[in-house]
């Protein structure tokens, strides 16, 4: 529907194709060349051990958001709750290879990967889910709102594309500082359609801000399939008016994407600016709780799942390096445990106090 | 009102047929969908999906993908392109998804919407109608709860709209659609499906329940400018708008108070007549609204109720609101001007 005119008459036949435009030269910009080095060994080369790790990582998130799932129908966690069922790969793959302590990250209103990514206690995230004192921001953020100073994670926002301006912030404020740091900016395939995000671009590139922008493109926003709401469904190439170079990664495979984010995050720490990275991943549940995802079949969700689960294709190497089925199972058993313990946390913890409604207002006493 | 029974609504009581909010709104889009070929819907997941809160439901299918549209995500865009749109002679009713999502839109709402015509000397004019769900009480935390509405009042040439029943709703938004200059339509979305009593542990009530429900097939309009009394009564004056109308209803009804409760239905164009009888009549005012309370324009009501009925006056003229934070995420209950601090409110004034 995109491509016809919306006019009230019927659309004027299309003209005769324009002679193609010449092809800008190979060596132009560098704007494929990291894709290239990508291409060239698409995964990561992991030890047994950090894939173990990554696999606890992803299926913790898994476990994790589907009892914040139940715990949502049972009228414990109020209000908006967008889970990150299917996108696990892309968090952990990427967070991965970040320096701790250094590097920063900044997200939207699906945060709760990252925040487990991360390696955050998931007691204080669920209690935030559920609103209580002891979470992660005293129950004043919610689910959508969540921070980590000692992470140097900025958020959890729930303004679509919002969060990419303050992205560039951090990047230049890593960069005033000198201190080595990049900063990991992550929006969706909507947010993308966002005019601030091509303001940052700009601002980034023509800086050389140390920021690799993170589409994670999950083929909804919302309710639109990208098709439906995107001139360009190709992301990865939405920076290249900027000369900001573009990477399409499998975001379903953790080896991929910690792979594309060695090369990534390499050229932006060198000093080479941004590198906006497309991460082509689908998230099995609805945009949020109260969405019944009746635009997309079942059968492609389905195939999704049969096909392309991150957390079954990770167990099936790890089964090929020698692990059995007994330690998968253990794994499980462990994280199910923690998961437990976080619910009963969450669901334990205190309100907030009344008194908090006025505090964190302004710095001072208000 | 109408008594015509459309057969393939379920919701019919009787001989009426009641609608919710969702559906009185989806009915007056497709009222004038069909009367008008300049009216054009737009927006976030408004066409295929039909909408986060199902406003828009069905329209696309009926009325083609020219006429009723989905946008990408991008707010001042579609708020930007609605105002060229406007200039060009169509009528566009965009809607943005939450009013917390609008702020991208502001400049285009501001220093184009709402100045074309005064640059312009008239030449050109942006109608357009912005439907924008807003207010809390859905556990929404500060990114999807906020009521907006005094930024928009603050700004001459815009004007805003407030419905708070299902009747009013279908009136006001076909008004606000043939009206020639631009509106902020903000659907109270806590009461979509049902009035609020303010008492949050009480189950909801649909709004087939309640006879402002009872909706009109067809065209009919509510004029902007005119209040709605919802109850007569000789104690106070309440002026209320949207949710908060429901919630003074019950609070005075609990209390047994005999309040004149005057909805306000538009505050730009507002109803200074309207308010001016009722206060002369009670000699006593009291505002209330969800939104934070410093520049919210329950000061701009109580300046005005001042100015203009100072001498029959008997007590100070009282505010209930939000408190001044962010809407809160796990204190939503404790922000929300509800029936404690309205009584408390109201114990006060007729004290006095």
């Amino acid at each position: 529907m995109a491509k016809e005119p919306r006019t009230r008459k019927a659309p004027a036949k299309a003209k005769a194709s324009v002679t193609a435009k010449p092809t800008a030269a190979p060596d132009d910009f560098i704007l494929h060349s990291l894709q290239e080095t990508h291409e060239k060994s698409r995964k990561y080369d992991a030890s047994t051990e950090e894939m173990l790790h990554f696999y606890e990582q992803m299926l913790l998130i898994r476990r994790f958001e589907e009892k914040a799932g139940q715990l949502y129908g049972l009228g414990l966690i109020g209000g908006f709750c967008h889970l990150y069922i299917g996108q696990e790969a892309v968090a952990v793959g990427l967070q991965s290879a970040l320096t701790e302590k250094l590097d920063s990250v900044i997200t939207g209103y699906r945060d709760h990967g990252h925040m487990l990514a991360y390696g955050i206690d998931p007691k204080v995230i669920m209690a935030e889910l559920t609103g209580r004192q002891a979470g992660i921001s005293k129950g004043k953020g919610g689910s959508m709102h969540m921070f980590s100073t000692e992470h140097k994670f900025y958020g959890g926002h729930g303004i679509v594309g919002a969060q990419v301006a303050l992205g560039g912030g951090l990047a230049l404020a890593h960069q005033y500082n000198e201190d080595g740091g990049i900063c990991l900016a992550y929006f969706g395939d909507g947010a993308s359609n966002q005019g601030q995000v091509y303001e940052t671009f700009n601002m980034a590139a023509l800086w050389k801000l140390p920021i690799v922008f993170v589409i994670e493109n999950n083929g909804y926003a919302m309710g639109t399939a990208v098709k439906r709401g995107s001139a360009e469904t190709e992301f990865h190439r939405r920076g290249t008016a900027f000369r900001i170079p573009g990477m399409d990664v499998n975001g379903m495979d953790v080896l991929e994407v910690r792979n594309a984010a060695e090369i990534a995050f390499k050229h932006v720490r060198e000093g080479n600016g941004p590198v906006l990275m497309e991460l082509n991943t689908y998230r099995y549940r609805g945009h949020s709780m109260s969405d019944p995802a009746k635009y997309r079949t079942r059968e492609e969700v389905q195939e999704q799942r049969d096909q392309h689960d991150p957390i079954d294709g990770l167990k099936k190497v790890l089964l090929e390096h020698g692990k059995t089925e007994e330690d998968i199972k253990a794994i499980d058993k462990d994280i199910r445990k923690i998961v437990a313990e976080a619910a009963d946390f969450s669901e334990s913890s205190p309100e907030p106090d009344p008194a908090e409604l006025y505090t964190d207002v302004l710095v001072e006493e208000y | 009102m109408s008594t015509q029974v459309s057969e393939a609504s379920d919701a019919v009581v009787g001989t009426e047929r009641r609608l919710n909010m969702i559906e009185a709104i989806n009915e007056a889009l497709d009222v004038m969908l069909e009367r008008d070929p300049d009216v054009i819907v737009m927006g976030e997941d408004v066409g295929y999906f039909g909408g986060v809160f199902r406003c828009t439901a069905g329209l696309q299918e009926k009325h083609g993908k020219t006429r009723v549209f989905d946008t990408p995500i991008s707010e001042c865009g579609i708020i930007g392109v609605a105002v060229g749109m406007g200039a060009y002679g169509l009528r566009p009713v965009p809607e943005i998804q939450f009013a917390d999502y609008i702020y991208p839109g502001l400049d285009q709402l501001i220093s184009e919407a709402a100045r074309l015509r005064y640059r312009s000397a008239c030449e050109y004019i942006a109608p357009m109608t912005v439907r924008s769900p807003f207010g809390g009480g859905i556990f929404g935390g500060q990114t999807h709860s906020q009521s907006p509405e005094a930024i928009f009042t603050h700004v001459a040439g815009l004007k805003t709209v407030i419905p708070s029943t299902p009747y009013d709703a279908k009136g006001l938004l076909i008004s606000c659609i043939e009206d020639n200059d631009p509106v902020i339509f903000f659907e109270p979305k806590r009461i979509y499906n049902g009035p609020f009593s303010g008492f949050y542990d009480k189950p909801a009530e649909p709004w087939k329940r309640f006879d402002a429900s009872v909706v009109p097939e067809g065209h009919y309009k509510i004029p902007l400018g005119k209040a709605r009394t919802v109850t007569e009564g000789e104690q106070l004056t309440i002026l209320a708008y949207g949710t908060m109308v429901h919630v003074t209803e019950a609070v005075c009804k609990a209390k047994g108070v005999e309040a004149h409760i005057l909805d306000l239905r538009t505050l730009m164009p507002l109803d200074i007549e309207a308010i001016e009888a009722s206060v002369e009549k009670t000699g006593r005012c009291l505002i209330v609204h969800e939104a934070t309370r410093t520049s919210g324009f329950g000061a701009e009501l109580s300046a005005l109720v001042t100015e203009r009925c100072f001498y029959h006056l008997e007590a100070p003229v009282e505010r209930v609101t939000g408190f001044d934070t962010p809407y809160p995420h796990s204190l939503e209950w404790a922000y929300f001007p509800g029936p404690v601090r309205i009584g408390e409110a109201i114990d006060k004034i007729l004290k006095d």
